[in-house]
């Protein structure tokens, strides 16, 4: 059997930035598995820029930022192996992966993290109404069509969900050539980035409706032929009297991404309400050596923050491996009022300085506090201007204010009064 | 007084200018930067891709190394696909310098062997 001290699933950003970290924190056997012919994930398709501006302090496309990682990994001796599938990951740590080389293949590792991002949802998980025609298509794989591939996949283009994919899809199809004829949020606000509708729709003069859903796909004929759009209550039902058609070919898919975690829901880890694992502060999910970050932890909005969580899982790793991580306490982190989901959801250990708390809030909101309580004790308070579901907040609470909470603790919203 | 949305970064300010070009609501001097521009002479990053020549089905990256006039975006792009470069290329290598004299080069971003 071979043995490796840390095996790492997907060699994105989350999977690469893990390796330097642990590799920087005395971690030399490490083995990176990627299914793709690349290193960089997602990013080798997202051409446009903005990345990179807090990690570098510049504005950078996906495939210049991941370079600069993959330039790191080559220099570090990092060890990966492309073309590779994880096939299996077993309780005790056995990772079996298969390539055109080595055939399949089971290590015994140490520590494993899992870095393997998330994918789209789809025409099923959103019970798309209408025929079931070609030219129904998520933006994810129009971009990788387009991006890697050059293939336009359409000319006259609907788009369903004002995701930052779409939005972006929405102006690289529109330079390409192709008439966008509308973006439709079934939400009453849009889940991608301000700046993404400013410069993405409102620059190319494309509408974007709000609370406005697909009624049906029309396509007999084989190919998208027509989709209706329709207003919606706030029930979510569909108002009658409110319909417009678009004749198009294509209608792109940017209706949410979910973590990839067939491997980890095979195994029995707990699972969270994200549809990631549920991890304590050194990103161990509740398998013992187990960690996991990036994508399929949560789903992030901006890569940098990715970056920075696989750095803390490389830690986390490099702390198990080194024996360092032993449990100390149990105290679990719960999302309350106004708030969806909070990472880490355990704090078991005294390794970290500080804890950086992760949450999303459920709906726009301002004028709040956030509160971190325990029991009656207010551990921490945090006045917020604006918060919105789509930008994840991170607020980080010393060492000291933490060391003495005994209790579980709960994040919540409360308005100012 | 106009007001949009800032595009610099993704924390995307809700910006104020007035008509003597005083910004509010801006986190940072490129926000401000940004706001004046926007009034007198808005600019726009274009990042696309280019046909690689002696590679088949292959294309590769780019992006503009400065924000080009608004106006001018659908030029830029056909001058983009209208060129091809070779492989290998590299990140930062110019493709198409001083396209349609704006003073700006296009410029690879993903390295192809």
């Amino acid at each position: 059997m071979i043995k490796r001290d840390l095996v790492i699933i997907g060699g994105g950003s989350a999977g690469m930035a893990a390796a330097i970290e642990a590799k920087k924190n005395g971690i030399d056997d490490i083995l990176i598995l990627e299914k793709d012919s690349v290193l960089g994930g997602i990013l080798n398709q997202c051409i446009h820029n903005g990345f990179g501006l807090t990690e570098f302090k510049e504005e950078l496309t996906g495939p210049e930022y991941l370079s600069r990682f993959a330039n790191q990994v080559d220099e570090l001796g990092i060890e990966y192996k492309l073309d590779s599938l994880v096939l299996d990951v077993s309780e005790n740590r056995l990772v079996t992966y298969s390539n055109a080389h080595d055939g399949v293949v089971t290590i015994e590792a140490k520590a494993i993290i899992f870095a393997t991002g998330c994918y789209e949802r789809g025409p099923g998980a959103i019970q798309l109404a209408g025929d079931r025609c070609s030219g129904i298509i998520t933006a994810g794989t129009a971009q990788k069509y387009l991006n890697i591939h050059g293939f336009l996949v359409g000319k006259r283009i609907v788009i369903l969900g004002s995701g930052d994919i779409g939005l972006i899809m929405a102006r690289r199809m529109t330079l390409e050539g192709a008439k966008v004829l509308c973006v439709s949020e079934i939400m009453p606000y849009s889940n991608g980035l301000n700046r993404n509708i400013a410069q993405c729709l409102n620059d190319y003069n494309i509408p974007l409706y709000l609370s406005h859903s697909v009624l049906r796909v029309e396509g007999k004929k084989g190919r998208v032929e027509k989709v209706v759009l329709a207003a919606v209550d706030d029930k979510m039902k569909f108002i009658p009297g409110t319909e417009m058609e678009f004749e198009c070919d294509t209608l792109l898919l940017s209706v949410g991404l979910v973590p990839y975690v067939s491997l980890l829901d095979k195994l029995h880890a707990d699972m969270s309400s994200t549809r990631g694992a549920k991890v304590n502060d050194q990103l161990m999910t509740s398998i013992p050596g187990i960690f996991s970050c990036g994508n399929c932890l949560h789903v992030h909005d901006v890569v940098d923050f990715v970056t920075d969580e696989g750095r803390d899982a490389g830690r986390g790793a490099a702390n198990y491996i080194k024996g360092l991580s032993n449990k100390q306490k149990h105290l679990e982190v719960k999302p309350g009022n106004g708030v969806s989901y909070v990472i880490p959801q355990f704090i078991e250990t005294d390794l970290n300085n500080d804890i950086t708390f992760k949450f999303r809030v459920r709906k726009p909101i301002q004028n709040v506090f956030v509160n971190f309580s325990s029991g009656e004790e207010l551990v921490h308070k945090v006045y917020k201007q604006v918060l919105i579901p789509s930008e994840m907040v991170m607020i980080k609470i010393s060492k000291e204010k933490l060391t003495n909470v005994k209790d579980e603790i709960v994040v919540s919203i409360k308005e100012r009064e | 007084m106009k007001e949009f949305t800032c595009i610099v970064c993704p924390r995307g300010c809700r910006l104020k200018i007035d008509d003597e070009l005083n910004v509010t609501g801006n986190s940072c001097p490129r926000g401000a930067e940004y706001a004046k521009n926007e009034v007198t002479n808005p600019k726009r990053m274009i990042t696309s891709l280019m046909r690689v020549k002696n590679r088949e089905n292959c294309v590769v990256s780019v992006k503009t190394s400065n924000a080009i006039p608004k106006g001018m975006i659908f030029q830029v792009m056909e001058e983009i696909n209208k060129t091809g470069v070779n492989a290998p290329t590299n990140i930062g290598d110019v493709a198409i310098s001083n396209v349609l004299n704006t003073g700006v080069d296009i410029i690879i971003t993903k390295n192809i062997k």
